[in-house]
């Protein structure tokens, strides 16, 4: 994941007291949007990398950091940055564990999910019991980042977070 | 992916190649900006919840693949012009979509032909962008081609499940197929711009993936049990603002807010 800065922990908390609007268990660190943090006294720039074209989300993060360091006195600049391209790679070990204890499946690795939401193949995970024995039930869910699924055993509706490249 | 070609770096100080350039992205853009306003009528009335979700969906990612592309027409012009000037406050002969995408959602299954015609081209369109000579176009294609496959298989998946149907979804998928054909030919057009950009790499020469188109489209159709009709000729003109009756009442409905409430945001 790209990423550069060093910044110190008070404003590193700042950071991550933001969440994603649609998933709140994932800050937007963990999220992998931020590319860079630039401090000069109080004025600190952000460059945010956009999940998905076209997510509502995006417009609200970057009023909710602007927000979240002015409570602190400083004054913000979002510079979004398009290339290169977010993936879902840079959704932190952290960030994954969150989704899932959240009940939304994790993306899986690229091929894997391509088989998945395109050829119908059982390899997403059910989050409530684990089996392996899924369905798709739609490419498209409640937000433009996930995909609706259906565990064949026990029966639990949940989504699952679609692998972006 | 590698570009066929390297842009030459004065390529864009020429006023008339800009200006070739900011054509032509209109009318790739427009495409989805009125495809995404169609399918953003029906949030609410799909047929049940997945097909519902799922259309506006797909109206969101048109409208964020349409927002980059403004952003871009935008900075080529280095005037004030905003996203939003460009999509609400135009005029119908300044359009430069397809009459394609602004048909109505006369049913389920004009909407499932509608999108699945567009879909097929768009994919193949994206897939040929990421070649291009113009690196902000490569990047727009690059993150726009995976979900232009999720939108693919969607329509064409419904497309199967209403073509081999019942009677009743059959005959009425049929009747979609029958009154669209005359729009897909229009997607292979070239306005002097198009042409232009093709010459200088900037945009694939979509003439040549014609016959691929119409295979893919042709192969589904026949696996959806439904025929391929015959038409004497194609309908076009969107592509040089010349719209159907159809565009004044989008317009009408899309820049209601913008022109009522004058620097209004998305
Ligand atoms: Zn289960």
């Amino acid at each position: 994941m790209i990423q550069d800065y060093n910044i110190s922990q008070d404003l590193q908390n700042i950071l991550e007291s933001v969440k994603d609007p649609e998933i709140p268990v994932l800050n937007v660190v963990d999220l992998g949007v931020i590319r860079e943090v630039i401090v000069e006294g109080k004025e600190i720039t952000i460059k945010l990398t956009p999940t998905y074209s076209g997510c509502p989300a995006m417009d609200v993060i970057g009023d909710d950091l602007e927000r979240a360091f002015a409570a602190h006195g400083y004054s913000t600049t979002i510079q979004l940055i398009m290339s290169p391209p977010w993936t879902t790679d840079w959704i932190t070990e952290r960030g994954r564990k969150a989704l899932e204890e959240y009940g939304i499946a994790a993306p899986l690795e690229e091929t894997a999910d391509k088989d998945v939401l395109l050829n119908d193949k059982k390899q997403v995970k059910c989050t409530n019991c684990g089996s392996q024995n899924t369905k798709l039930v739609s490419q498209f869910g409640s937000t433009a980042c996930k995909a609706m699924f259906q565990c064949e055993d026990c029966l639990e509706p949940f989504d699952y977070f679609k692998c972006l490249k | 992916m590698k570009p066929i070609k390297e842009l030459n770096p004065q390529f864009l100080e020429s006023k008339e190649n800009k200006q070739h350039l900011i054509d032509y992205l209109l009318g790739v853009a427009d495409n989805y900006l009125i495809l995404g306003q169609r399918l953003g009528e029906l949030c609410g009335h799909g047929p049940n919840l997945e097909p519902d979700i799922a259309l506006t969906n797909i109206s969101l990612d048109m409208l964020g693949q349409v927002r980059s592309f403004y952003q871009y027409i935008a900075q080529l012009k280095g005037d004030k012009t905003t996203e939003d000037d460009i999509a609400f406050l135009r005029k119908e002969r300044e359009y430069k979509n397809v009459l394609l995408v602004e048909q109505p959602n006369t049913d389920f299954g004009y909407v499932i032909v509608r999108q699945f015609f567009f879909d097929v081209y768009n994919r193949l369109f994206l897939n040929a962008l990421q070649q291009s000579a113009d690196e902000t176009l490569r990047a727009l294609a690059f993150k726009g081609i995976k979900e232009a496959s999720y939108h693919e298989r969607f329509s064409g998946d419904w497309l199967k499940r209403l073509g081999d149907g019942t009677e009743e979804s059959k005959t009425r998928v049929q009747q979609a197929v029958n009154d669209l054909w005359i729009y897909t030919d229009e997607l292979f057009h070239t306005t002097n711009a198009d042409d232009a950009m093709i010459a200088s790499g900037v945009a694939p020469d979509m003439l040549q993936l014609k016959e691929y188109y119409y295979d893919k489209v042709g192969e589904l159709l026949s696996t959806a049990t439904l025929e391929i009709p015959e038409v004497e000729y194609f309908q076009k003109g969107g592509k040089e603002g010349l719209h159907s009756e159809h565009m004044g009442y989008i317009l009408a409905d899309m820049q209601y807010m913008q022109r009522a409430y004058p620097d209004s945001k998305w």
